[in-house]
């Protein structure tokens, strides 16, 4: 039996002052799908578990000036939105992939992002979406893009008193079409062996803007700038994807590795393929709206 | 260590609970209670084979913590059948042959359950996202999927 304390905080600020009251001895829990399947997994249990389940007003998916998720909404509640599904696609492709339903039913997009796991499933889409993270402390809110979120593997810029509250899609992203792919072999509980994510903005067949997300590809997820660049103001045709398919999986923009669920090699394969038709999937969206 | 008292309806019946902070719902199911229906077999969310009704959704009790539970509904594999006759869900794996070893079942066919009981007429691809939730590893399937089929309001199961 691992033993551990728990706490229930029914507000924010109760959650700031057992922060500081236990410091490093405390680790928050959400949905709880990584927390304790790693206490379990490793035998090694934090003193405290802060449970965050009592904060019911931080699961919610709203549209105003923007888009706004609060860091406790589950996959499953991003899974059955019609907003998300229409608007914020590539989110819906990896809400929707994470797990399986039991898992989704519990596990929050919070937790996905704060445990900062190199394949989070939702972290190639809020990177294709420009989403900003809001952390909050006992001083006030800080907002941080998403892309400088990460600083390693399972490490972010989160400080230790504070905590992750929503996030934040600029209103311009509705204009965009997005969509991500999770490369595994199984097709529910399995972590991907890549993750790709693209989001793109059309003046008829023209590209004018596009971001591109990788998971898997780096000890962080990572934005491949230069295949973005490359493909600002060119015609949406199959060379021209091809061609930042072959960029995104170079060097300048991923450093992927060797693992059990597969090598360098392929994954570099797989995003010069995959980049290209997630761009063609994220330009249909646009088109069939 | 503060301990915690956690009331739940367990199986439609009240029980009051003093727990050690760190114990799982399915330490609680299976060592304290005795209701050991629930499996233990990955221990780690991945396998499904835990899974009971939490408030009515199919949930890994593996990783969920007791504590977490005070005011909640949990179901377990124990309380479907009425009395000594199955449950429509339980009678359509047998009727399929849907069982082999048997360690998947019970969270299989709660898994069936969580989804019949909010959709009683679902499609063959909602039935398989929703079985994805749990591993059988003895053959396929596809019987287990026929099971559910035949469970569901649009083919009622001969009782």
């Amino acid at each position: 039996m691992i033993d551990y304390d728990y706490k229930k905080p029914e507000s924010l600020e109760e959650v700031f002052s057992l922060l500081k009251e236990y410091g490093p001895k405390a680790t928050l829990i959400a949905g709880g799908t990584d927390v304790m399947v790693n206490i379990r997994n490793t035998k090694k249990a934090p003193e405290v578990l802060i449970s965050l389940r009592g904060l019911k007003d931080l699961r919610y998916i709203k549209k105003n000036k923007g888009y706004h998720i609060g860091a406790l909404t589950t996959h499953r509640m991003l899974e059955l939105s019609e907003l998300v599904k229409t608007e914020l696609s590539a989110l819906y492709d990896g809400a929707s992939r994470i797990g399986s339903v039991q898992v989704r039913n519990v596990a929050t997009i919070g937790g996905n992002i704060c445990n900062a796991a190199p394949s989070a499933d939702t972290a190639g889409p809020l990177l294709v979406l420009d989403a900003q993270v809001v952390l909050e402390g006992p001083k006030g809110r800080r907002n941080v893009p998403i892309a400088e979120f990460f600083t390693g593997t399972y490490k972010t810029v989160r400080k230790q008193g504070e905590v992750l509250v929503e996030f934040q899609i600029p209103a311009e992203m509705g204009h965009f079409g997005s969509a991500y792919w999770k490369h595994s072999r199984r097709k529910a509980m399995n972590l991907p062996i890549l993750g790709i994510a693209v989001s793109l903005k059309l003046d008829d067949e023209t590209i004018t803007d596009a971001r591109i997300g990788l998971t898997v590809a780096a000890p962080t997820p990572v934005r491949a700038y230069k295949a973005e660049e490359f493909l600002k103001g060119k015609q949406l045709t199959g060379d021209v994807l091809k061609e930042a398919g072959k960029i995104a999986a170079s060097p300048e923009c991923c450093s992927p590795r060797d693992s059990i669920r597969g090598e360098a090699w392929y994954r570099r394969e797989i995003i010069e393929v995959y980049v290209a038709r997630m761009a063609m999937l994220a330009a249909e969206k646009i088109k069939n709206r | 260590m503060e301990r915690f008292k956690v009331k739940l309806q367990l199986n439609g019946e009240a029980v009051e609970l003093d727990v050690n902070p760190s114990e799982t719902l399915l330490e609680t199911l299976r060592d304290r209670l005795e209701l050991t229906g629930a499996k233990d077999g990955c221990g780690l969310g991945a396998c499904g084979s835990c899974t009971v009704l939490l408030n009515g959704l199919p949930t890994r009790s593996c990783i969920v913590l007791t504590a977490e539970l005070d005011g909640s509904e949990v179901s377990t594999i124990e309380s479907l059948a009425d009395g000594t006759k199955p449950a429509p869900v339980q009678e359509s794996f047998m009727e399929k042959g849907a069982v082999q070893c048997g360690f998947c079942t019970p969270g299989m066919i709660l898994t069936a359950k969580g989804l019949l009981d909010r959709n009683s007429r679902p499609t063959k691809e909602e039935i398989i996202r929703s079985i994805s939730s749990n591993l059988c590893r003895c053959t396929g399937y596809k019987k287990i999927v026929e099971a559910v089929e035949a469970a569901s309001s649009t083919e009622t199961p001969k009782t």
